[in-house]
C-alpha cells in the first residue's frame, strides 16, 4: 500500500467517524454533488449565489465595524455626536476602515441590485408557481427583512439623511388610525429620534434582524431543494427520469454549477471593486451627501429621499394624494366588479362585494396619508400573492403570449420611472417640461394593476405549447 | 399515514383515541399556563420598548431671549428635542395672513394643536411673534423658511411667504397654517408658552390668567 493510499484510508475512515455522528455525506450530496438543477439556466440564475455573496460580505465586513463603531447620540469633547465621530474615526483612523466600510456600505446597494435582478427572474419564468410558493414566500420575507436591515442600518451613522430618514419613516406609523402616535413613540423610545432609538436600530441591525435573515435564507434553500429549480423553459425537469430517477434534464449542482457560480462570482467582484474603490458613494445614490453632515434634530436637509433602492415603493407612496384616492376607488370598483363577474361561486362573489364595499368605505373615511403607508407596504407585499394571481398555463415567457411580455414590461418602466421620482424633490418635472406628480400616478397605478388584473391577463394571453424537455443548446 | 396512529420503535401501533383523557386535560392546562406566563416574561420586554423614565422627565421649558430678533427674521431653539420656531413678524407679514386666508385648508386652526389663548389669524399671543413647532404635520420634517412673497420664493406668483417642507412640499404661510390639497393634513402646532417679560419667552409653560 503506497503511501497516497494509505492518507486517502485514513480520510475515508475520518468521514466515516463523522457520518455515523453527523449526516455530512449525506448533507453534501443531497445538496450539492446530488442536487440536480435543470442544465439550461441562463444569465439571470446567477443572482442567487451572488445574493449568498454579497450576505457573506455583509455579515463579515458588518462584524469588523461592530468592532470600532459606537451606537451613541451624545456629543463629544468637540460637540460631534459620538456615532457620527465613531464612523469618521473608522474612516480615518482604523486600519484599513475606509475599505471594510466601504465594502459594507456598497455591499448593502450591490444586495438590492442583485435580489431585484434576482425577483425580476421570477417574474420571467414563473419561478413563483406551484409547487414553488413558498420558496417565494420565503424569498420575499428576505426581501422585507433586507429592507428593514437597510432601514436600520441607515440611521447607524447618524448623518442628516440617517436621522430625518428615520424620523420620515417611523412617522409614517403615526399615520395608522387610533394606536398610531403611540406606536410611533413605541418605536422611537422616545418622543423624537434619539440616543433610545439609535441604540435599538442598532440591535435590530446588527443581531435581530441577521438572526432571522439567516434563518429564512436557509429555509429558502431547504424549500428550494424539496422541490428543485426552475428553469428558463418553466417546465419540471423531475417529470423525465432515467432509470437510476435522475431528471434527464439535471446535472448535479457541484462541480457543474458551484464552478459556473464562481466564475460569475469573479465578474461581479471585479464591477464590486471598481465601485468600492473608485464610486464608493455611486454618485451620492449609494451614500447620500447629506450624510456626510451630523444629525441636526433643527433642521431639515433642503432635499431629503431615501436611498436609491426605497424609492419606487417611496413615489407610491408621495403619489397616495386626497385626489388619488378616486384612481384607487375606481380600480377597487374595477377589480371588484370583475372578480364578480367571472366567478360562478357565491362565496367568492360575496367576499369580492364586501372587501371592494370595505376598501370604498375606508378610502372614503380615512385620510390619503394613510393610504399612503398602506400601499407602500402593500405594493412590497403584493408581491407575496403572485402564485394566486398568475392563471397561466404556462410558467415562463418564452411560452406566454404577447400580452404578458407587454404587461410586464410596463411594469419594469414604472417601476424604474417610480424609481427615479422618488430621489427627486416633490415637483421634478422630467427635462423640465413633463412634471414628475402625474407621472408618479400613472406609474403607481401600473404597479398596482400589474397585480390586480393578472388573474385576468393571465388567462386572455396567447399562450404557446411548453416543450416537453428543457430546449438547450 | 394515517394521523391517528403513530409507530412506535417496536413496529407496533397504537390508536392516539385511547389516550387517557385526565391526562389530555392535564397536558391543556399546562400549555395553558405555559402560555400564560411566556406572556408574561414577554412583558418586560415589550415595556423596554417605552421610553424611559428619563427621557419623559426631558421635556423642561426652555427660557428664549428676544431681544437680538430683528423684525422679519427667525429664530429656531430646542424644545423635547424639536424645533420651537419664534417669528418676529414685521406688519406686511402679518397683512399676508390675510391674503394666504382663502388659499388654507384650515384658516381657523379648529383641528390645530394649540392652547387656548392663541387665537385668530395670527395664531400667537402677541400678534408680533409666532411661536410654533417647526415639525410637519405629514411625517415631521423640518419645513424650511420662504419668507419672501411672489415669484422670487420660486414657489409660485401667489405665495404670500411661509415655510415649504422639503420632504413633501407642504406649504403653511407665516401662522404656520398649511395650505389645501397639502400631504400634511394640518396647521403647525403652537406649544405652550408664556412672556415672563417683554423680551423673554418660556416655551413649554402655560400663560396663566392671560
Amino acid at each position: 500500500m503506497s503511501q497516497m493510499d494509505t492518507l486517502l484510508d485514513k480520510g475515508k475512515q475520518a468521514l466515516g467517524w463523522v457520518d455515523e455522528r453527523f449526516p455530512l455525506t449525506s448533507l453534501y450530496k443531497a445538496h450539492l454533488s446530488e442536487y440536480y438543477a435543470p442544465k439550461n439556466f441562463n444569465f439571470w440564475y446567477f443572482f442567487g449565489s451572488l445574493a449568498l455573496l454579497v450576505l457573506v460580505n455583509q455579515i463579515v465586513t458588518g462584524i469588523f465595524l461592530v468592532m470600532h463603531y459606537k451606537p451613541d447620540a451624545a456629543l463629544n469633547a468637540a460637540g460631534v455626536p459620538v456615532a457620527f465621530a465613531s464612523v469618521e474615526y473608522i474612516m480615518r483612523d482604523v486600519p484599513g476602515g475606509w475599505i471594510i466600510r466601504y465594502l459594507h456600505s456598497t455591499g448593502a446597494s450591490a444586495f438590492f441590485i442583485v435580489v431585484y435582478l434576482h425577483m425580476f427572474r421570477g417574474l420571467l419564468y414563473g419561478s413563483y408557481r406551484k409547487p414553488r410558493e413558498l420558496v417565494w414566500l420565503f424569498g420575499i420575507a428576505i426581501f422585507l427583512c433586507l429592507m428593514g436591515e437597510a432601514f436600520f442600518g441607515y440611521l447607524l451613522p447618524w448623518g442628516q439623511m440617517s436621522g430625518w430618514g428615520a424620523q420620515v419613516i417611523v412617522n409614517l406609523f403615526a399615520a395608522i388610525p387610533v394606536i398610531g402616535p403611540d406606536l410611533s413613540i413605541f418605536i422611537r423610545g422616545d418622543f423624537v429620534v434619539s440616543d433610545a432609538t439609535l441604540n435599538r436600530f442598532f440591535a435590530f441591525h446588527v443581531i435581530a434582524i441577521p438572526l432571522v435573515l439567516l434563518g429564512l435564507v436557509t429555509a429558502h434553500l431547504i424549500a428550494l431543494h424539496e422541490v428543485g429549480s426552475n428553469n428558463p423553459d418553466g417546465v419540471e425537469i423531475k417529470k423525465k427520469k432515467d432509470t437510476n430517477g435522475i431528471p434527464l434534464d439535471g446535472i448535479p449542482f457541484h462541480p457543474y454549477y458551484t464552478v459556473k457560480d464562481g466564475f460569475v462570482a469573479v465578474v461581479f467582484l471585479m464591477v464590486f471593486s471598481v465601485v468600492v474603490f473608485f464610486a464608493p458613494e455611486g454618485g451620492g445614490y449609494f451614500l447620500e451627501y447629506n450624510n456626510f453632515v451630523p444629525y441636526d434634530a433643527l433642521q431639515t436637509p433642503p432635499h431629503i429621499a431615501p436611498v436609491w433602492y426605497f424609492t419606487p415603493f417611496y413615489s407610491i407612496l408621495r403619489a397616495t394624494t386626497s385626489n388619488f384616492m378616486w384612481v384607487l376607488g375606481a380600480l377597487a370598483l374595477i377589480v371588484g366588479g370583475l372578480t364578480v363577474v367571472s366567478t360562478k361561486s357565491k362565496n367568492v362573489k360575496a367576499l369580492a362585494v364586501g372587501v371592494t364595499a370595505i376598501l370604498l368605505a375606508g378610502f372614503a373615511l380615512l385620510d390619503a396619508k394613510v393610504w399612503g403607508v398602506v400601499l407602500m407596504g402593500g405594493s412590497v407585499m403584493l408581491f407575496g400573492l403572485l402564485p394566486w394571481l398568475d392563471q397561466s398555463p404556462v410558467k415562463s415567457v418564452r411560452y406566454k403570449g404577447v400580452l404578458y411580455a407587454s404587461v410586464l414590461s410596463v411594469f419594469v418602466v414604472a417601476f424604474v420611472l417610480l424609481g427615479i421620482l422618488g430621489t427627486k424633490a416633490p415637483g421634478y418635472a422630467f427635462f423640465g417640461l413633463i412634471p414628475g406628480e402625474p407621472v408618479a400616478a400613472v406609474c403607481s397605478v401600473l404597479y398596482l394593476a400589474f397585480f390586480a388584473f393578472m388573474p385576468w391577463y393571465s388567462r386572455m394571453d396567447a399562450t404557446k405549447p411548453e416543450p416537453e424537455r428543457v430546449t438547450w443548446k | 399515514m394515517s394521523n391517528d396512529k403513530l409507530e412506535v420503535s417496536g413496529g407496533a401501533s397504537f390508536s392516539c383515541n385511547c389516550a387517557d383523557s385526565s391526562r389530555r386535560q392535564l397536558m391543556a392546562a399546562t400549555a395553558a399556563v405555559g402560555g400564560a406566563v411566556g406572556v408574561g416574561v414577554a412583558a418586560p420586554f415589550v415595556a423596554s420598548f417605552l421610553p424611559s423614565e428619563r427621557a419623559k422627565a426631558a421635556g423642561a421649558p426652555v427660557e428664549v431671549d428676544l431681544s437680538g430678533l430683528q423684525p422679519g427674521e427667525m429664530k429656531t431653539v430646542e424644545w423635547r428635542g424639536k424645533p420651537v420656531w419664534i417669528v418676529r413678524r414685521t406688519p406686511e407679514m402679518l397683512e399676508s395672513l390675510k391674503k394666504s386666508e382663502a388659499m388654507l385648508a384650515d384658516p381657523g386652526s379648529s383641528r390645530a394643536e394649540q392652547p387656548d389663548y392663541v387665537k385668530g389669524a395670527g395664531r400667537a399671543i402677541k400678534d408680533e411673534y409666532l411661536v410654533c413647532v417647526g415639525l410637519c404635520t405629514h411625517l415631521g420634517c423640518s419645513p424650511s423658511a420662504k419668507f419672501k412673497p411672489g415669484a422670487e420664493s420660486g414657489i409660485g406668483d401667489d405665495w404670500p411667504g411661509g415655510f415649504l417642507c422639503p420632504c413633501h412640499g407642504s406649504r403653511f404661510d407665516l401662522a404656520g397654517r398649511v395650505f389645501k390639497s397639502m400631504p400634511a393634513p394640518d396647521n403647525l402646532p403652537i406649544p405652550p408658552h408664556t412672556y415672563v417679560s417683554d423680551t423673554r419667552l418660556i416655551i413649554g409653560e402655560d400663560t396663566k390668567g392671560a
